[in-house]
């Protein structure tokens, strides 16, 4: 039974709040300012576009695609094409990946199976995403004075070896591609292993039962069963690592020699937009302005495409559990 | 009904009677063994440059760890001695003018993309952008500031400055602020927000007072990483902050910092200046190492 209060007692008691103008007024506020602040990526985005792409067009009158394909980088007569660079990225960065794909994934293999004790597999992952904070200018820096000297050996027996390809036909003298590409391995390491570690870490434990159940071994259950069912995340992955690798800059530039001229080996100096850039544009004045930002435009293009290709391939083949 | 043929088998031919041991010797076996040996093998080689990058920046930067490295200039070239005092300074300032510029914006941000448009499009479209802003290469950030800020002279007509330097850094630091703030407010429980409401707080008042302290670590982890990242860019820095031999003269004028002393040094014959780069790489690698652990401090705190 419920006492029997007086209706007037009641409405003394429980008065329904009205939200004060005021209050409605910071809410709105607070929101628009919000809205405004989440706007500022799009016109980042557009504004960093539309910077480069107005600094290009100079450079896209007078050279057009030729740009593309010619490899003369000529300040005394103006004439400019980024032939070099462009194939220096994507040789770079492709070479790059073939060797820390295979190492990324055996490491995140190694650190997601029980093969140790955890508090070790611990520690590697540890190991691995600190290797991923060192700054790229301070490995560039180690790369010049410890790793290319420790490597010159190995690239003198490649040359002695292989020296009748075109890719190892000349004489290592310092600064060159290979040490680049070296440097760019240790660089996208630790994104190759860190995503690789979440998707296998995310494939469900039931998978790996049914394949013990039917009586395969750990690496046929690994090839078989648990790689397919994370191939998306890792595919993303190495996508964002490729990415990466085209636009890294620092080290890249102390150690790959900065060469504006045309050469297959891997053992001569190159170069990338990247460090053709940085080492550049400080000092570039008149048309050369415009044909750097040619070339950046040209690494824009490449690494947006690169990226929205990861995202959409795993999105495409992300499997739902 | 017949009685199936199999079920006059006995169990011995049925069934195929192998041992349930592991036999080592087996091909299968020794494959899984060679495998688990190869990436045994991978995982220390992953392991390996990190080491020799400590091992080299600890033996070579602090043999010249001393006071006068962090109070004095840097030498000029020819000259030994000299320190790199201006360029800590410089690291700080910069980092800082990008900190006070990206957390505001990226926080606020973050908390629109949860908050408010959780899965509207325009969410989805600006969450695309931050993925987007994150995979632009930091020369091309420096490339932008250079063109939308050196070149156009808008602060007081001075070309190349520590402002120029900080808003450059800022925009790679934007997308993980944003990202961590928008995941980190994702995992607050929806209960607590509809607690706070059902008091009779209004959404103003639920963010500050309710959301965004529930959220306060994974957000602080963020932003943690976020600063040390940007305090060890260099390619952003060398044509907008660019350089100086001097303690830094405001926020308008170029400015040294850690990252650009160690590129600049690095690639100079002399032996003055490279250890010069060494001590940098070392005051620089400690102070991101420690960045580091803290964040991971902060989320150990978080989770127990």
């Amino acid at each position: 039974m419920t006492p029997d209060i007086p209706p007037a007692l009641l409405a003394d008691q429980f008065t329904l709040r009205r939200r004060p103008p005021s209050e409605k007024l910071v809410d709105l506020g607070f929101r628009q300012l919000t809205l405004c602040l989440a706007s500022v990526v799009a016109l980042l985005l557009l504004g960093i576009f539309f910077t480069v792409l107005h600094g290009s067009e100079e450079a896209f009158h007078n050279f057009g695609l030729r740009f593309l394909t010619t490899s003369s980088w000529d300040p005394v007569n103006e004439q400019y094409g980024a032939l070099v660079a462009i194939y220096g990225t994507l040789v770079s960065s492709l070479l790059a990946l073939v060797i820390a794909v295979p190492l990324g994934l055996g490491t995140a293999i190694f650190i997601t199976e029980d093969l140790i004790p955890l508090s070790l597999r611990e520690a590697i992952g540890l190991m691995v995403e600190l290797l991923a904070a060192i700054p790229s200018v301070v490995l560039g820096l180690w790369a010049i004075f410890v790793m290319e000297p420790a490597i010159r050996p190995v690239l003198d027996l490649l040359n002695q070896l292989l020296g009748w390809t075109p890719f190892f036909n000349t004489v290592p003298q310092g600064p060159g591609m290979a040490p680049a590409i070296l440097i760019l391995v240790v660089m996208v390491l630790p994104i190759i292993t860190a995503i690789s570690r979440d998707a296998l870490n995310q494939v469900p434990p039931e998978l790996r039962q049914g394949a013990y159940g039917v009586g395969t071994t750990r690496w046929g259950a690994i090839f078989s069963v648990i790689l397919p069912s994370a191939v998306s995340a890792i595919t993303g992955g190495v996508m964002l690592a490729l990415g990466r690798a085209m636009g890294e800059t620092m080290a890249v530039t102390m150690i790959i020699g900065n060469s504006l001229n045309f050469n297959l080996s891997l053992l001569s100096p190159g170069n990338t937009i990247a460090s053709m850039l940085a080492n550049q544009f400080g000092e570039a004045d008149g048309i050369q302005v415009s044909a750097l930002m040619y070339a950046a435009l040209i690494l824009m293009v490449l690494t947006f495409a690169v990226n929205v290709f990861a995202q959409w391939i795993v999105r495409r083949l992300s499997l739902r559990y | 009904m017949s009685t199936p043929s199999y079920l006059n088998l006995s169990s011995d031919q049925l069934f195929d009677r192998r041992p349930l041991t592991r036999d080592p010797s087996l091909r299968r076996n020794r494959i899984n063994q060679l495998f688990t040996l190869i990436a045994g093998i991978f995982a220390s080689i992953a392991v390996l440059p990190l080491f020799l990058v400590l091992v080299y920046v600890l033996i070579q930067g602090g043999k010249l760890i001393s006071l006068g490295l962090f109070t004095q200039l840097p030498p000029a070239p020819g000259l030994t001695g000299g320190g790199i005092g201006n360029a800590i300074v410089g690291t700080i300032l910069v980092s800082a003018i990008a900190s006070l510029l990206a957390i505001p914006v990226g926080v606020g941000g973050g908390i629109y993309l949860c908050e408010y448009a959780n899965r509207g499009w325009f969410a989805q479209f600006i969450r695309f952008g931050n993925d987007v802003l994150a995979g632009v290469p930091s020369i091309i950030c420096g490339v932008f500031v250079y063109g939308a800020i050196v070149a156009t002279r808008v602060f007081f007509d001075q070309s190349y400055s520590a402002a120029a330097g900080g808003i450059a850094l800022a925009v790679l630091m934007l997308p993980t602020v944003i990202k961590t703030t928008d995941e980190g407010l994702k995992l607050v429980p929806q209960e607590l927000r509809w607690g706070a409401y059902g008091i009779g707080a209004s959404k103003f008042v639920t963010i500050m007072r309710v959301t965004l302290p529930a959220a306060f670590t994974p957000i602080a982890t963020g932003i943690v990483l976020a600063i040390a990242r940007a305090a060890g860019e260099t390619a952003p820095l060398i044509f907008t902050a660019l350089f100086s031999s001097f303690w830094p003269e405001g926020v308008f004028n170029p400015i040294a910092s850690m990252s650009v002393l160690i590129f600049n040094f690095a690639i100079m014959p002399y032996e003055a200046q490279n250890s010069l780069a060494w001590a940098a790489s070392f005051v620089l690698v400690m102070m991101i190492l420690a960045a580091n652990l803290l964040a991971r401090w902060l989320s150990r705190i978080a989770r127990s």
